[in-house]
């Protein structure tokens, strides 16, 4: 099987050039030795835009600023403690082995790998299942209050995909504990004078001066006043684009702007098509829905997932016997069982409620049950483990989960894809950098539960801040840029002009309507299941969708204000582009692989074929126009230490 | 359900503000507090009208970016976030007055959004251990007592949304100061900078503007995230101490 797409050319082929040959587990000690140093005197004449306030944003510029470089932070929220690494509830993986069970950085490794469907870099996995059990340590010393065991030591529980128990985490808002971690850490650095810190002022481009990445155009959302500010290298860490579906789990004004901005400018976008569903989100309950929850796959521990074993059985949870329901995780997948990776699970519940066996309105859920828990352990101990996702459930639904099980629904939660980067974490453009969530680099095509917190750590606490010393080492006296150099003139107007133009169209719909009406075309046709023809249509209604939005969009008030209808309009501008990219890519892989399902490529018993032979690569993408062609850069992938194999888990 | 909103309009930082009255219609129970004002705001787009800036963002209950005075309550009458407020609280028919935070030290922005920097500048002055990445030593050379940990995350729960103050008659920022100050300084990784860190913090707290605590108890009542009135008391004993134990200050 080929590519059957032709609206693309085809470049030259892509390779990290960084990561060092030899023993995987002994390339990033060899990298950090290789790499050059910046004179700890030397540091505080460099300055370091960071652009987020995440997990990885917040650790890379509290750490960027202890090391001495001046850092120039941003953030579109109010406080950059409410980025949305806040929400995570789950957990932090780390290969502690602290249980005995056989865990170790071998098996993080692999299991990433893995649980990835051989689609991410060997070198890059590796280093980051090292770093795990460093992390861990920098969390605790800053007071992070994980759940501890009755001897003061640290707890650990089980999450899908792996049959060790590595999850770290901090009841149901592991996200916040951590986040606060690093948010104090940067406040620590901005009350030191180390951290310049812009907060409600959200990047609208990027400034690029003789090929290298040189600083950024943004907006103050108070004021709507355009500024320029200059650094000697831009690092991303804005997170990823998953609200390009409208509904996600993903914070209302998470956003793609900066990433795509980026890519505009020469940064290559790789594998924007990984996308992950994830099992366990609460249902949707109208028209009205504005964005989707998600409930801990942390509950996969202990509820137990079923739907009726007869179509269209109406009766309520509690009056269908046990020997009509069907456990369907279970009976497929026996030696997982409910902990089955994402990607996995979610298109399981898809089959069942396609096959007319969902339950709830419309006939999408499927029942997450805690009866048995409730027998075996208590409700006292499941209160414990699960009391504050039990009672944002209850409050959502006005259901009581302790006595009628959870109705829950797949819902896009995560995107593997990003920016493309090496070894270094380097995008195409020198000097631009991209982590955590914005990068493409380290869940192959699926990621694991609990491994979003530790990618975001790792590449913001321990990878960037010794990568990025290498680049500044080597480029130490770049020529200044203010913003009377051209190019930032033309940057600037370019921004101003595209604002301009959102308020001056003054149509008939509203930013909304378009997002809900672009998001709901990909979650048809590029969602859980994807098809060549449903992709072609895709592909041919989103430059309709394009046209009609720049005639009759309507943006109230000016840009010369706080208005939050032009900054949801401006990110509806590229989420116009991006989707045509991911609906492009998702074309082009004519294989299924971890969360990218093709309808034309399944095993006989309808699980994810992968085609190895044409497709162990990942697609970097370069951009040439809005609507037109793309180049297609193909990295491809060696696997030297995890062989492919089909995934199992039954 | 139809709905009689009346929501304060404020158009800049230094603008006279107002309540302005709006009817809204086909609500349903399962909405959201904010999916019935995003009801409302894609119709006053429609009519040409601005819409009303309200703060928001992961819309689960723990960003802390929802902030807005509903019928008097901050959070409005249930205990929890704005974002998971649903129209099941009201009735149809019912008038709803919808307003920002009122707090000196939180001055509005726009309509319903304010700027609650000066949390922020509270945790500048000392709401963190010095640990600089790279310098830990292992998770488990110091065990925290169970019941340490869960006291330290107890406090560590507050989302920074600021109710407390909003709900406080004098518009005292206590809770949200003192929550930080007890989950830091149960820990032994707080230790070694617990007087250091209250004294600064309580500074820094009277600095930014924030009234006297008398210890009315509205702020525990409207935190979303229950934490505790002990809290203050926790802080008052720790303030005493660290000022007993710090000559000269």
């Amino acid at each position: 099987m080929t590519s059957e797409y032709t609206e693309f050319t085809t470049g030259e082929p892509l390779a990290d050039h960084k990561a060092p040959a030899g023993p995987v587990g002994e390339r990033w000690d060899t990298r950090r030795f290789e790499a050059r140093l910046v004179n700890p005197a030397n540091r505080r004449r460099h300055t370091v835009i960071v652009v987020g306030t995440g997990l990885a944003g917040g650790s890379a510029g509290a750490t960027l600023a202890e090391q001495g470089y001046h850092v120039v932070q941003f953030c579109y929220q109010d406080s950059p403690r409410r980025a949305h690494s806040i929400a995570a509830q789950g957990g932090i993986n780390a290969a502690k082995n602290y249980r005995n069970d056989g865990d170790s950085v071998h098996r993080l490794f692999y299991d990433t790998v893995k649980g990835g469907d051989f689609r991410a870099r060997e070198s890059n996995v590796h280093r980051l299942a090292q770093i795990s059990v460093e992390i861990i340590d920098q969390c605790v010393a800053q007071g992070v209050p994980f759940a501890r065991e009755y001897g003061g030591l640290l707890d650990t529980r089980s999450f899908g995909g792996v049959q060790v128990s590595r999850t770290f985490y901090a009841r149901g808002q592991t996200g916040q504990q951590l986040l606060l971690g690093a948010y104090q850490a940067l406040s620590r650095q901005i009350a030191a004078g180390n951290v310049e810190m812009h907060a409600r002022t959200e990047m609208l481009d990027l400034i690029v001066v003789d090929g290298r990445a040189r600083g950024i155009v943004a907006r103050d959302l108070i004021t709507g006043e355009i500024s320029s500010h200059f650094a000697d290298a831009v690092v991303l860490a804005s997170g990823g684009y998953g609200n390009v579906f409208y509904l996600s789990t993903n914070a209302m004004n998470s956003n793609a702007t900066a990433v795509w901005r980026a890519h505009r400018r020469g940064a290559h976008f790789a594998n924007p098509c990984f996308t992950q569903i994830h099992p366990t989100c609460i249902p949707r309950t109208g028209d009205h829905q504005s964005k989707l929850t998600l409930m801990s796959e942390s509950l996969r521990n202990d509820g137990r997932i079923w739907v009726p074993k007869a179509k269209g059985d109406t009766r309520p949870a509690n009056e269908i016997p046990e020997d009509e329901r069907d456990y369907y995780l279970e009976r497929i997948y026996p030696s997982f069982g409910n902990l089955v990776p994402r990607d996995i699970a979610s298109r399981a519940a898809k089959n069942v409620c396609d096959e007319g066996r969902g339950v709830g309105p419309g006939g999408q859920g499927v029942y997450l049950d805690f009866a048995d828990a409730v027998r075996r352990m208590g409700r006292k101990a499941v209160e414990e483990k699960y009391g504050n996702l039990f009672d944002m459930y209850a409050r959502i639904t006005a259901e009581d989960p302790y006595t009628v099980p959870m109705r829950i629904y797949p819902a896009v939660h995560y995107t593997m894809g990003g920016l493309w980067v090496d070894y270094d974490l380097q995008t195409t453009v020198p000097g631009l950098f991209a982590i955590g969530e914005a990068n493409f680099s380290d869940h192959g095509a699926n990621r694991l539960g609990a491994s979003a917190l530790m990618q975001g750590l790792a590449d913001g606490y321990f990878v960037l801040p010794a990568t990025i010393n290498d680049y500044l080492a080597r480029n130490p006296g770049q020529d200044r840029v203010d913003a009377q150099h051209p190019v930032v003139q033309e940057v600037l107007a370019e921004t101003e002009d595209r604002l301009n133009l959102l308020l001056s169209v003054g149509g008939d719909r509203t930013p909304d309507s378009f997002h809900r009406e672009l998001g709901e075309l990909m979650w048809e046709f590029c969602g859980m299941a994807r098809s060549g023809s449903g992709l072609r249509k895709a592909l041919e209604r989103i430059p309709q969708i394009r046209e009609e939005f720049w005639r009759r969009i309507k943006v109230p008030g000016t840009g010369e204000e706080f208005n939050q209808s032009l900054e949801k309009a401006n990110r509806i501008v590229d989420y116009l582009e991006l989707a045509e990219l991911m609906c492009l890519d998702a074309l082009h892989r004519a294989e299924s692989c971890g969360g990218h399902f093709r309808e034309e490529s399944q095993t006989p018993d309808g699980e994810a074929a992968r085609d190895d032979d044409n497709f162990a690569y990942a697609a970097a993408w370069a951009f040439t126009g809005t609507g037109e062609a793309p180049i297609l850069h193909k990295e491809d992938l060696v696997f030297e230490y995890v062989h492919p194999t089909q995934r199992s888990y039954a | 359900m139809k709905l009689t909103l009346r929501v304060w309009r404020q158009r800049a930082a230094d603008a006279d503000g107002a309540m302005s009255t709006y009817e809204v219609d086909g609500i349903s129970a399962d909405m959201s507090f904010l999916e019935m004002l995003d009801t409302l705001n894609e119709e006053l787009i429609l009519t040409g009208e601005d819409p009303v800036a309200f703060d928001h963002d992961c819309r689960e209950g723990i960003c802390g970016a929802c902030s807005l005075v509903i019928n008097g309550d901050a959070h409005g009458p249930e205990r929890t976030t704005t974002c998971q407020l649903h129209m099941r609280s009201f009735a149809d028919g019912d008038t709803i007055d919808v307003e920002p935070w009122r707090a000196a030290a939180f001055p509005v922005v726009k309509d319903l959004v304010v700027d609650r920097s000066a949390f922020d500048r509270i945790i500048q002055a000392g709401g963190y251990v010095t640990a600089p990445t790279g310098a830990a030593p292992e998770a488990h050379a110091t065990p925290v007592p169970k019941p340490d940990a869960d006291l330290a995350f107890e406090h560590a729960e507050c989302i920074g949304c600021g109710a407390c103050v909003a709900a406080c008659p004098n518009g005292a920022a206590m809770l949200f100061t003192s929550a930080k100050v007890n989950h830091l300084n149960v820990l032994p990784q707080g230790a070694p900078e617990r007087e250091t860190r209250v004294l600064d913090m309580v500074a820094q707290m009277d600095e930014e503007g924030f009234g006297g605590c008398t210890l009315a108890g509205e702020c525990a009542t409207a935190c979303p995230k229950g934490i505790p009135l002990v809290s203050i008391t926790g802080m008052n004993k720790e303030w005493l101490r660290a000022t007993r134990k710090v000559s000269g200050r």
